[in-house]
């Protein structure tokens, strides 16, 4: 039986470390890729280990692209921060302080969540023209906040749902009202739910490209954009176009290797379950 | 006391109120506003509200395009959801073993959900150019004739309909395999989710060696997943009818729109071609097939929590 069972736990761990591999696969390649020098760059050698290691990929790819990362930066953090913090009060609103209607209206905000953005497409570049915002990084961060307010709200409800309602009645007997609470309360016990919302709206938004690429126009236009750009160019060889699509995905992935915990709580949480 | 309470209510009420409005204006008023702009003829540069009825519809499903978005779609859609769910499902029974270093491996298969569709585009399409990545792999292995990916114009099998061939486009197939490694940890953190919510005893009993493992985990185990399965298919499929960076970035419409989608060709129909009625309509239908499927599933997850 033991040695069943150990037969059973080697073939088990070989069969994970194979498709872990495969996982990575695209990881190895273009590690590779973007540390080869330039004479090292062939198609035919895609799998190769570089001889010599050298950042050129990197450092042409930074030139194509490192103003359009700025762009992000400017565009995900301020987004990021203001879709929390409604998140946080529209979660509070509807878990601590049920109403008639307040299913109604959590189903009318998540409904938001879903939408092909398209259907919205026409309007929202009507409408930031006739505000000036068109083609500007204020336009896309106005953008990415409505349009992230669903999920954000969805996060921090399900968050709150756990802060047990005796808490809120301590603070009730104490004379705290609404505000009173949330200050008090609430928000000293919020800082994992902000983690996870903001970790969830930071890849979200540094990650988006149908807005990005619709809402501005050089040279606002943020990263996402920078990289379909550089791989449509006839003139940039393929090792810089890899070292870009790393380059764009470094923030998300630290983000991710750091907090990956709460990354997989918003990832679970936009599921929609209680 | 009670009068506080109940000011506190408006308090909420109030709060909620900026949002409502803002998703109100941006979410429900611009659908409509987008289903107006669908019954115009405002198909040139210049804005023309006049009124067309549904002729905008019945000419963009006329068109070889936007009939091979709808196979695509429903191909896509098909190939990706089963993809995810097998491989999430799968990935998520072995990690469920008591493993060693299992966030290790939970960290592997959901990182690349962390990554934008534009870089996983760029990246899979010269991992699947037919002129090196897996190809090499593929001819040092002895296979002389390895698969076109996206470049292949193939549709399998090949039935005429409409304007259109109709079967799975193997340019498509690429792409897929693409999606599927993306969002394939997705399905497996859902599932993972759901195996650890079933009690242990019941586990257990479907671990035991022997003959019986594979049925017990099919007629024991797999029924208890029945919600983490649903909740799967909803987000896959919502993500699979909004896929377009992705083919932004690494296929375009493809040779005869064999890799296209109805959300690229809303937006190079607008944008580019300053159809903004047919656009609009497009834009339109895929908000209606968003909101069949959506709509009752919401109002089934919030129902079951109120009864909770």
């Amino acid at each position: 039986m033991v040695a069943v069972r150990r037969v059973r736990r080697t073939v088990l761990y070989l069969v994970l470390t194979l498709f872990a591999g495969l996982y990575l696969l695209p990881v190895y390649v273009v590690a590779v890729t973007s540390l080869k020098t330039g004479a090292a760059i062939d198609l035919a050698h895609m799998w190769a280990l570089p001889r010599t290691f050298s950042v050129g990929s990197l450092g042409a790819a930074w030139t194509q692209l490192g103003p359009n990362f700025i762009n992000s930066l400017y565009l995900t953090i301020p987004a990021t921060v203001i879709s929390s913090l409604i998140g946080a009060m529209n979660g509070y609103a509807l878990s601590k302080w049920r109403f008639r209607g307040s299913n109604t209206i959590f189903f009318l905000i998540l409904l938001g969540m879903f939408i092909p953005y398209q259907a919205v497409l026409i309007p929202v570049l009507r409408v930031l023209e006739a505000i000036r915002l068109d083609g500007t990084i204020p336009g896309l961060i106005l953008v990415n906040v409505v349009y992230g307010i669903p999920i954000t709200t969805l996060i921090f409800r399900n968050f709150y749902v756990g802060i047990p309602r005796e808490m809120i009645e301590a603070g009730q007997m104490d004379g705290a009202g609404y505000w009173g609470i949330f200050r008090r309360i609430v928000l000293p016990l919020s800082a994992s739910g902000f983690v996870v919302a903001g970790i969830w709206q930071f890849t979200q938004i540094w990650n988006n490209f149908l807005f990005a690429v619709a809402v501005t126009t050089p040279p606002h236009q943020p990263v996402t954009v920078a990289v379909v750009n550089i791989a449509g160019s006839q003139t940039i060889q393929w090792n810089v176009q890899m070292a870009s699509a790393l380059m764009a995905s470094i923030p998300t992935l630290v983000v991710y290797i750091l907090l990956g915990k709460y990354f997989v709580r918003g990832l679970l949480a936009g599921s929609v379950k209680g | 006391m009670k009068r506080r309470i109940s000011w506190d209510h408006w308090s909420a009420v109030l709060v909620l109120v900026p949002s409502l409005a803002a998703l109100g204006v941006f979410v429900y008023g611009f659908i409509v506003w987008t289903g107006y702009l669908s019954l115009t003829d405002w198909n040139s540069y210049i804005p023309n509200f006049h009124w067309a009825g549904l002729r905008n519809y019945v000419a963009v499903f006329e068109t070889f395009r936007f009939q091979s978005d709808i196979r695509n779609l429903i191909v896509f859609t098909a190939l990706f959801i089963l993809g995810c769910l097998v491989l999430g499902l799968f990935l998520a029974v072995l990690i469920d073993q008591k493993i060693r270093a299992e966030s290790l491996f939970r960290s592997i298969f959901i990182f690349p959900m962390a990554i934008s569709f534009v870089a996983t585009g760029v990246i899979w399409s010269w991992l699947l150019n037919p002129q090196t990545g897996v190809n090499l792999i593929l001819r040092a292995l002895g296979d002389t004739h390895p698969p076109q990916w996206f470049l292949s114009t193939a549709i399998v099998p090949s039935i005429p309909l409409g304007l259109i061939q109709v079967g799975i486009p193997l340019a498509l197939v690429a792409v897929t395999l693409a999606a599927i490694w993306q969002m394939s940890g997705f399905a497996m953190a859902i599932y993972l989710a759901g195996l650890r919510a079933i009690p242990d005893e019941m586990k257990e009993a479907a671990r035991i060696d022997g003959a019986g493992a594979w049925r017990l985990f099919w007629s024991v185990i797999f029924p208890q997943l029945k919600s983490s399965t649903v909740t799967a298919v909803i987000i896959l499929s919502a993500a699979s009818l909004k896929v377009f960076g992705l083919i932004y970035a690494m296929t375009g419409p493809g040779q005869d729109f064999t890799t296209d989608m109805p959300t690229l060709n809303m937006f190079q129909t607008t944008f580019q071609g300053s159809q903004f009625a047919d656009g609009a309509a497009i834009a339109t239908i895929l908000f209606l097939i968003m909101a069949a499927f959506s709509i009752p599933y919401l109002i089934t997850v919030l129902r079951r929590e109120e009864e909770a």
